[in-house]
């Protein structure tokens, strides 16, 4: 009995610091549950999800609900600019807007999926999306006014300021261009 | 130097402080609007008797005297405005003592206002490069093995009227009313790791939240994050209030507040950054060349005087200047003062505890001669970094970075003893 004790210790401190793969906690998620949260949209364009919108269908959609607050051609209204400011970042005013800043137009798809409009995020269908993201980047002059995209027209896009970000050196060895290297 | 106790010279200086303030009292020496100079009442017998009070309640409010609040702001210059165009509101620094946050004054940042989630309802996922997803609710988390500790939390925009402006009426509660520090109590991240299987090839985590604009960032799992992170349920003792969080949020002490994402209802490992629009279009920050420096996370060395500080009066005479110094970095080793605008400076005294990436508070007993001067602190970590002069921040960073700033701050004192803000 007595030897075993520091085993028994032993164990129970291996059981605090890194816990069996039991079912103490929760529960495991669904694959349908999952797919219902599991909505970010990658660079590469993995995750997002199938569908197509036109910058045509999106200028209606645009005036209906997104207008009133970022302005009737994306600039000028009481919320965030949403075009223009290209050429600017260097000056003493730098304007960043979706057409300026942004490095990816998956980023696009992902925030208005997520977050707009913004008193009824995620109403938009996928191809309402897609559509609505066609048209703000047609407004920026980056798809032509006959465009309609779908995944891999999103990813496909090389944005103004794709290469205009530059990732902390502490961070570098972590991305993906670092880690393959290594592997 | 010990920083748990007072520097040698400490002893000293108080004893020659209360012979001057024996002086001056004795003097009857008394000007108008002082912080420092208590005003001498009148004869004790002017003191109104004693009475009894109200009785006892179920939670103790503030003083009918104390007026503790934070102020909104949209972006940097629009200050004090309808909640309803507010992006944040800040923390009276000055009006506090010590270093934890009251709960209730604890500043506040979001981007779809505050959910009001409901802890029998509200899920956190636990997905993506693991060996299993779970389901957690906060029930769960309170099962768990859980740890308390001491941490700010700051935003990256802490700072951010000081990049292009200067103005006289400025508080600190303005420049610097974006960082807080309490007491949290959760779960290790590691721990939850651990329970799915994190793989450990999986080197960025996504964190989401429940509100409604799913605010959403990329955490590097590097070993100290991994180490430090966790999942908190508490603040100061209390469930998490809903401004904060409520019924959980992620806490990575040391790095920008964005990061710690609140009413946290996704963690997804994955193999590369996700992207989002707040590491992307936002809490990105511009340099001259129009590039952007992209992950800068850690929230670097800082400090500030906070009395005096903007918006104040004082006297000539005894002056005792304090303020608040922390970094990312790690416990704070060392704060200098100078009152004579940078020429010399000398070590204000640092009170215990002294605790890694908390806010520490320091003192100085100062004697102001009267005439027009400048007065700044100037913080060292135990990692050795050294907070930089605004000339050398913006040097680096010129003034569209708008995140991460951490310039010593200047204030300015005028021959009538207004302090006020200066950017140099
Ligand atoms: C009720 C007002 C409102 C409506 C309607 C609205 N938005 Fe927004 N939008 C906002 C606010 C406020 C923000 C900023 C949120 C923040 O700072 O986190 C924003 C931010 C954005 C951004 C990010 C801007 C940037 O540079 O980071 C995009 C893109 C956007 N909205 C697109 C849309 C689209 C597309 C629609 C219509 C489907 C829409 N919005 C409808 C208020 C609105």
């Amino acid at each position: 009995m007595r030897c075993r004790e520091p085993i028994i210790v032993a164990g129970l401190a291996a059981l605090l610091a890194t816990p069996a793969l039991g079912q103490e906690f929760g529960r495991e998620a669904t694959l349908e549950e999952i797919a219902l949260w599991d909505v970010d949209a990658r660079p590469d364009g993995s995750g997002l999800p199938p569908g197509r919108g036109s910058v045509a269908d999106g200028r209606e959609l645009y005036a209906t609900h997104c207008a009133a607050c970022h302005g009737e051609k994306g600039e000028g209204g009481p919320n965030d600019r949403l075009v223009g400011g290209h050429g600017s970042l260097d000056s003493s005013t730098p304007v960043k807007t979706v057409g300026s800043y942004w490095p990816y137009a998956t980023t696009l798809y992902d925030y208005i999926h997520r977050a707009m409009p913004y008193f009824d995020p995620g109403s938009l269908t996928p191809d309402e999306t897609y559509a609505v993201a066609a048209y703000i980047l047609n407004m920026n002059g980056i798809v032509p006014d006959d465009a309609e995209l779908d995944a891999a027209g999103m990813a496909a896009i090389e944005m103004p300021n794709r290469h205009g970000f530059i990732p902390e050196p502490e961070f570098a060895p972590l991305l993906p261009e670092a880690t393959k290297a290594r592997d | 130097m010990n920083k748990l106790s007072p520097p040698a010279s400490a002893a000293g200086e108080e004893s020659a402080l209360s012979r001057r303030k024996l002086l001056s009292i004795g003097s009857g020496s008394v000007a108008g609007g002082l912080v420092a100079h208590p005003a001498i009442a009148g004869s004790l017998a002017d003191v109104p008797p004693r009475a009894v009070g109200d009785p006892v309640g179920a939670t103790s409010e503030r003083s009918t005297f104390v007026d503790l609040a934070r102020i909104t702001e949209a972006t940097p210059g629009k200050r004090n405005v309808d909640p309803l165009d507010a992006i944040n509101s800040k923390t009276p620094l000055h009006k506090l003592d010590g270093t934890i946050t009251p709960s209730d004054l604890h500043y506040e940042r979001s981007h779809s206002g505050i959910p009001a989630l409901d802890p029998k309802t509200h899920r956190l996922l636990v997905h993506g490069m693991s060996a299993r997803s779970l389901v957690l609710d906060v029930g769960d988390l309170r099962r768990m093995p859980s740890i308390s500790r001491m941490a700010f939390i700051e935003c990256s925009g802490n700072g951010w009227e000081n990049w292009k402006n200067d103005d006289d009426t400025l508080t600190v509660q303005h420049t610097h009313g974006l960082v807080s520090t309490h007491e949290w109590t959760g779960v290790r991240l590691s721990y939850i790791a651990g329970l799915v299987g994190r793989d450990p090839s999986s080197r960025w985590m996504l964190a989401e939240g429940g509100d409604a604009s799913g605010m959403a960032r990329s955490i590097p799992m590097t070993e100290e994050i991994l180490g430090e992170a966790m999942i908190a349920y508490a603040q100061n003792g209390e469930p998490l209030r809903p401004a904060h969080g409520y019924p959980m949020r992620l806490l990575v002490p040391g790095w920008e507040g964005n990061l710690s994402v609140k009413w946290l209802r996704r963690l997804r490992f994955g193999d590369r950054p996700f992207y989002t629009r707040w590491e992307t279009s936002r809490y990105t920050s511009l340099m001259p060349d129009g590039k952007a420096r992209q992950f800068q996370l850690r929230q670097e060395v800082n400090s500030v005087i906070t009395s005096p500080s903007g918006m104040m009066e004082i006297a000539p005479g005894y002056n005792r200047i304090t303020g608040l110094a922390w970094s990312g970095h790690g416990a704070i080793s060392k704060v200098e003062i100078s009152t004579d605008a940078g020429r010399t400076w000398q070590e204000a005294r640092l009170n215990a505890p002294v605790l890694p990436k908390a806010q520490a508070r320091f003192q100085l007993n100062w004697h102001w001669d009267g005439k027009p001067t400048f007065i700044t602190s100037r913080a060292t970590d135990e990692k050795g970094h050294v907070q930089p002069t605004r000339e050398a921040l913006i040097g680096q960073m010129g003034k569209n970075a708008l995140f991460h700033y951490n310039g010593q701050q200047i204030w300015r004192v005028n021959a009538e003893g207004s302090v006020r803000h200066a950017l140099s």
